[in-house]
């Protein structure tokens, strides 16, 4: 018979209709499953007894598909079929992969998401994290009783459109429903109960396997709000492990190790990693395939000592991040440590000097993101119908907008908004009678749109003919609670109507994220410089095209000399034009313009003349 | 007339109301539904009802309404592992029959 779990008061589900949900850390190392029973959020372990499930996916030439410990041991033996990390590669173009040269890898770029060839054909990375959530899937039906209604799955604060969207797809491959993409860091709060804490702002330290996220998020009466994200997507536990393996290869003057030594010795400096945690020292010993035999003793403060600047490059996301949120230090309520790197005693002290407090530890590091997704799935199941369901708003990473004549961004939803969110803003035509017009979607801090990431581009057909500046186009920003966007343009007269949704090839990655965000900083002066430059110079290319329009049309109004005076000017402007000095171009236009002003006057009686020609005064309604 | 908990199964309850930080015990009940006629529910407690009847079983207060009870009566619920599957299981010798997964009963 099916076995029952205890429920809240009142709240017993009928026969038939438990609704199974869980939560799922789909991580870079490690993945996990929770879910919430008998109240409590708890992981779900395999029959070993294990919660965690390496994220490592081997192919056989048999056709099985290995997930986990055992995959894990296959790593030596069977590299390039043997993937791990596939996380990194989520969503990602192959130039976006970093070190795939360091990588066992047979990469297959074809364009859009990197592919990886197998024994079993070409597997993108969607499939291959598919085949990890399957397995999950499958874990928690088994642990539950029953098949699941759905499951919130957590990505990086830092995912963009596309990772969140391979996401997504992953998911859906793998045959679960997805309540909802949940960032990291949030779960981590959620996990944490802080949303049963009165008011605050709590920072989220996330140094995971190999990303870190750090994030400021604010509680009031139970709703959270992301106030800022920042972090550095090549930083985890791993790079630790690797300081640590390079140490060993000095220290024990091994020449370029074979493959198999590197991840034996690799193997050895995690474990050594490990030891440190509860020990003073460590010993690492191993085997070379040479016959060659490493026999070293690593104590805490060295490792503390090598790492260091690994350290260092969580604190300058830290300040950003305060930045952002515009905080001090000592405004920060509670800091949460997740990601199992935190359990490094050293990063543990720098968290503290950093924030003047001891952070949160008392949940354990790697599940906290599991816990927290699984709480959420809960409420959005629909199991939790008491009035304490809360709200979750997350952050769009980078500002979204458009691009306008000239190259310039304007930008139509601030970065660090909250999700999900609805901007519009209006946009007109730039010539007379034009009757479509482009749009070119980008994200990114910057002024110009070429130091922008384009994200997409569509067209809206159909304007009616008017005058340049007499359509009302009202242009439509859309971010789902999941972070993907969609675009909608309209024309307000008429109603003819374009949108696109963006799901690009691949997007950003976050080091593409962070690097932007760093330049947008260094790059203000030159920004507004440039910004300034193309707005004269689009000014006086619109006066330009005006003033000839007008002299085709109306030359007849003027003799030869007024006629020679204002195309001196026009010449005069657009050799300006073609300079680097926004006042000079500014300049110009002011004597195109004064040059042009009698002419102007003649074609404004003109035009009234033929206007009234015919009629009576008395039929000219004033 | 009584309704227990095996050892096991009020062992997992005590941890259970332990983390969850609050209440005064579990209900046990029956409600009229499913596709064999009854329904078993098994709730936390926060607040008492007049009419409900307590028994103490291990050291956890087992709350049953006077309706329920009859469908009850020497019930002992237990706390067992199927698989990776584990969740609490009514041992009622009331039921006649039940549909296949046991959710529901007649009596």
């Amino acid at each position: 018979m099916a076995l029952l779990q205890i429920a809240e008061p009142g709240q017993s589900a009928e026969p038939h209709k438990h609704r199974l949900a869980v939560g799922i850390d789909l991580g870079t190392t490690n993945s996990l499953v929770a879910t919430v029973r008998n109240g409590i959020a708890v992981c779900l372990a395999d029959e070993a007894g294990r919660s965690m499930l390496p994220s490592i996916v081997r192919y056989h030439a048999d056709g099985r598909v290995e997930v986990g410990h055992t995959a894990a041991a296959a790593h030596a033996t069977d590299p390039k079929n043997t993937i791990m990390s596939v996380k990194r590669f989520m969503g990602r173009g192959l130039k976006d992969v970093s070190h795939v040269e360091s990588t066992p890898y047979d990469f297959v770029d074809a364009g859009g998401m990197v592919r990886l060839r197998t024994v079993q054909g070409v597997k993108t990375p969607v499939e291959i994290s598919a085949e990890i959530l399957k397995v999950l899937g499958a874990r928690a039906e088994a642990s539950l009783g029953g098949p699941l209604t759905g499951a919130v799955i957590t990505v990086p604060a830092y995912f963009d459109d596309a990772q969140r969207q391979a996401t997504k797809d992953a998911a859906k491959l793998a045959g679960l429903n997805v309540l909802r993409l949940l960032n990291e860091p949030t779960a981590a709060a959620v996990a944490y109960g802080l949303d049963n804490a009165s008011e605050g702002v709590y920072a989220i330290y996330d140094l995971g396997g190999g990303t870190f996220d750090l994030s400021i998020l604010k509680l009031s009466r139970g709703i959270f709000e992301v106030l800022a994200t920042n972090g550095d997507a090549a930083l985890g536990g791993d790079d630790f492990d690797h300081r640590l393996f390079c140490w060993v290869l000095d220290k024990a003057a091994i020449e370029p190790p074979t493959s198999d030594d590197s991840r034996r010795l690799l193997m050895k400096a995690r474990e050594a990693k490990e030891l440190l945690t509860a020990s003073e020292e460590a010993p690492i010993r191993a085997k070379l395939s040479s016959g060659e035999e490493v026999n070293l003793v690593v104590t805490r403060e060295e490792f503390a000592a090598m790492t260091q600047h690994l350290i260092a490059k969580t604190m300058t996301p830290m300040r950003k991040v305060l930045r952002d949120a515009d905080l001090d230090p000592e405004d920060i309520k509670g800091v949460v440590m997740v990601g199992g790197a935190t359990r490094m005693p050293h990063v543990q002290r720098a968290v503290a000097e950093f924030f003047g407090q001891e952070p949160l530890t008392n949940l354990d590091p790697d599940k906290v993101v599991a816990l927290g997704a699984a709480i959420q799935a809960n409420v959005l199941a629909g199991n939790r119908k008491d009035d304490d369901e809360w709200l979750l708003l997350d952050v769009i990473p980078l500002s979204l907008g458009l691009e306008t004549m000239g190259g310039l961004t304007e930008k139509v939803v601030p970065r660090n908004s909250t999700l999900p969110i609805a901007r519009a803003q209006e946009f007109t035509t730039f010539k007379d009678g034009q009757t479509a017009m482009a749009f070119h979607v980008v994200q990114g801090e910057r002024e110009l749109v070429k130091d922008c990431r384009s994200l997409a581009r569509f067209e809206l057909r159909g304007i009616p003919p008017m005058v340049a500046g007499a359509a009302r186009i009202r242009v439509a920003f859309q971010v789902d609670a999941d972070g993907l966007l969609s675009v909608s343009a309209r024309e307000m007269s008429s109603g003819v109507e374009a949108s696109v949704l963006v799901k690009p090839s691949y997007g950003l990655t976050d080091d593409e994220i962070a690097g932007m965000l760093k330049e947008g900083v260094e790059h203000v002066g030159d920004d507004m410089h440039a910004r300034a430059l193309r707005e004269q110079q689009v000014e006086a290319e619109r006066v330009i095209e005006a003033t000839t329009h007008a002299l085709e049309q109306d030359g007849a109004l003027l003799d030869a000399d007024e006629r020679a005076a204002i195309e001196a000017a026009i010449a005069a402007l657009k050799q300006l034009v073609t300079g680097d000095d926004p006042r000079a171009v500014k300049k110009g236009i002011e004597a195109l313009a004064r040059a042009t002003d009698e002419f102007a006057a003649r074609r404004m009686d003109n035009s009234i003349r033929s206007a009234l020609a015919g009629h009576k005064v008395d039929e000219i309604q004033v | 007339m009584s309704v227990t908990l095996s050892t096991n199964a009020a062992k997992h309850v005590s941890e259970f109301m332990a983390k969850r930080g609050k209440g005064v015990g579990i209900r046990l009940g029956v409600k009229t539904s499913g596709c064999s006629g009854m329904a078993y529910r098994l709730e936390f407690v926060d607040e008492m009802h007049d009419e409900d009847l307590i028994f103490e079983s291990h050291g956890v207060k087992v709350i049953v309404d006077p309706q329920s009870l009859a469908y009850l009566d020497g019930t002992e619920l237990d706390f067992v592992r199927e698989g990776l599957n584990e969740g609490f299981k009514f041992n009622n010798p009331n039921v006649k029959d039940a549909c296949g997964c046991g959710e529901s009963f007649n009596v």
